[in-house]
């Protein structure tokens, strides 16, 4: 099957200075993708662009074939949801009024709140696992929760493509479980995921579709079990390693030697 | 959300009960007592006599004037607040006042601002001037534009000191505009200030529910389909619009548009077009309050509604200090 979302011969930069040249992806539909590597080897900006924060100086980002900062910008938020990292929340909002805004996309200027919208916000809610929190204030909840609202923001938009920039960060090992779960089960339910992730370990064990970047370029792409060996992590990370199956899953697992 | 519209709705209705009662008691009072029922017969049965012209010529234009400005006070203050997310933000902070007493001293120097409304462009002029300004330097991020703003409305306030030291007329001239008043200002003819005013205040209701995107930051905005660099231009285009129109008209009585929105986010619990319809009916109450007290807190005389302001809106100021402090900026 056509992927729906691609990126095509895209170069990406932030003025002068390039960071990513000449990518090429084909974003697997209704699959967990997870883009792995060092830190600055351009996977967030490779995301940004997917989600019109950063138009390519060249080549197109493609969406049904046509260029996504073609479309009205409602039109291709109803399609496509990102949840940045370092996220504040404004004073004083309560859960379920956060979660509201997700629905953005799905109103017009006049519109009244409808009943499609509060469902789609009750499902949210449930789904990330925050409705016993809906009338608390988000100043008051801790990391992980606050997490989870987010979450359940973007899921509120009801986007079949949900981009994820380093979703985990600063979050217990549970915490952290939990989510990755949560992604896998709206990635059963249909959707697509596109993950940046930090830990190459949860990335093989949740990912379908792993793609390792280094320098801003895509170095290998494809199921974990494939491609995840010592000499691509030795490329990727520059660290020796053995990778061994996970006792649980099978999938590889990336032990660092010495 | 559906289920908490009435709730909202009823305190918008209370909001508007308050203010009627003190746009009422804004006629009633003064410092010449006129009977209640002298005031009813001013609309009722105009006969001419001083009580009538002073109703219908004084009293009641000058509620109006004080509604309206305390709505755009309060309005663009809520708007800048937002924008840049800063609780301490005010619409002075884009330059509005700096620009505008700059303007009035300048012309001044040069002879130019004679008649009130001469004084009245001069001040638009000079906080349209000043936030174009302000913009061009600070417009790729919220904290550039509040750093810009604050470091031309200090060269501008300096340079205003130093015309009004070296020339004793223009320190006249600016001292009646600089205490920010309503008093002696409801006879010329604002009707253009006015309207920009009111035309304003619907366009900001317009970019409220925008905002309601953007405050969750401009990525989020962005990616839920919002227009940021559209939305961020409209907000910066009304909150010059409104307080350059409110300043011209009645000087700086900033505190309104600081204060007000504090009260008034309280009660909104992060609805902007909520926050935007209550900063509306907030700013008026506290300026025709406070003005109502400029008439009657001094047996000899009227204290300039801007000290009053700053009286009730000082304690509020502290507390946001308390509140917020330097996390927020």
């Amino acid at each position: 099957m056509a992927a729906r979302l691609t990126a095509q011969d895209i170069t990406l930069g932030y003025g002068e200075r390039v960071v990513s040249e000449h990518v090429n992806l084909d974003v697997p539909d209704g699959a967990f993708t997870a883009i792995v590597g060092a830190n600055a080897c351009g996977k967030s900006t490779l995301l940004r662009s997917f989600v019109r924060l950063l138009r390519p100086s060249a080549g197109t980002v493609g969406f049904d074939g046509r260029d996504v900062n073609g479309y009205r910008p409602k039109a291709i938020a109803r399609q496509i949801g990102f949840l940045p990292q370092g996220l504040v929340a404004p004073e004083n909002i309560v859960v379920r009024r956060l979660v509201a805004r997700g629905r953005y996309p799905h109103q017009s200027m006049l519109s009244t709140w409808s009943a499609e919208n509060e469902r789609a916000v009750q499902e949210a809610m449930a789904a990330a696992g925050v409705a016993e929190l809906a009338e608390r204030s988000v100043e008051e909840l801790s990391g992980g929760q606050r997490q989870r609202v987010w979450v359940a923001m973007v899921l509120a938009q009801e986007t079949p493509y949900l981009l994820l920039d380093e979703p985990t960060t600063f979050l217990d090992i549970t915490h952290q479980y939990q989510l990755l779960k949560l992604f896998a089960r709206l990635r059963d339910e249909g959707r697509t995921i596109i993950a940046v992730l930090h830990d190459i370990n949860q990335a093989c064990r949740f990912a379908d579709h792993v793609v390792a970047m280094k320098a801003g370029r895509v170095v290998a792409e494809g199921a974990p079990a494939d491609i995840v060996d010592a000499e691509l992590i030795e490329e990727v990370f520059d660290l020796p390693c053995v990778v061994v199956p996970d006792p649980v899953t099978g999938t590889p697992m990336v032990v660092p030697t010495a | 959300m559906r289920t908490d519209l009435p709730a909202r709705a009823a305190l918008l209705l209370a909001a508007l009960a308050l203010l009627a009662v003190v746009a009422v008691a804004g006629v009633s009072v003064g410092t010449r007592a006129i009977a209640p029922a002298e005031i009813w017969r001013a609309f009722a049965d105009y006969a001419g006599s001083d009580d009538h012209l002073i109703i219908r010529d004084v009293r009641v234009p000058r509620t109006i004037l004080g509604i309206l400005v305390g709505a755009a006070l309060g309005a663009s203050g809520a708007l800048i607040q937002t924008l840049t997310r800063n609780p301490l933000a005010e619409p002075g902070i884009l330059g509005v006042t700096a620009g505008a007493g700059f303007a009035i001293n300048l012309g001044g120097a040069l002879g130019l601002a004679g008649s009130q409304s001469a004084q009245l462009m001069l001040a638009f002029a000079g906080s349209v001037l000043a936030v174009l300004l302000v913009y061009s330097v600070g417009r790729t991020s919220p904290l550039r534009l509040v750093l810009a703003g604050v470091a031309l409305s200090s060269v501008l306030a300096g340079l205003s000191l130093g015309m009004r030291l070296m020339l004793p007329d223009v320190f006249d001239r600016f001292r009646f505009w600089s205490v920010g008043a309503l008093a002696g200002r409801e006879q010329m003819s604002h009707t253009i200030p006015l309207l920009a005013i009111g035309i304003a205040l619907v366009a900001a209701m317009a970019v409220a529910r925008p905002l309601n995107a953007m405050v969750l930051g401009e990525q989020v905005a962005h990616t839920l389909g919002g227009h940021t660099a559209r939305t961020k231009l409209a907000v910066l285009v009304l909150v010059t619009l409104l307080a350059g129109a409110a300043t011209a008209v009645a000087g700086p009585i900033t505190f309104v548009g600081l204060m007000i929105p504090h009260l008034a986010r309280r009660l909104a619990a992060g609805s902007i077009p909520w926050l935007m319809a209550y900063t509306m009916v907030l700013g008026p109450i506290l300026l025709l309050v406070s003005d109502i007290g400029s008439r009657v807190l001094l047996p000899t005389g009227e204290v300039p509604v801007a000290v009053v302001t700053a009286f009730l809106g000082g304690p509020v100021l502290i507390w946001a200090v308390r509140r917020y402090g330097a996390a927020s900026l």
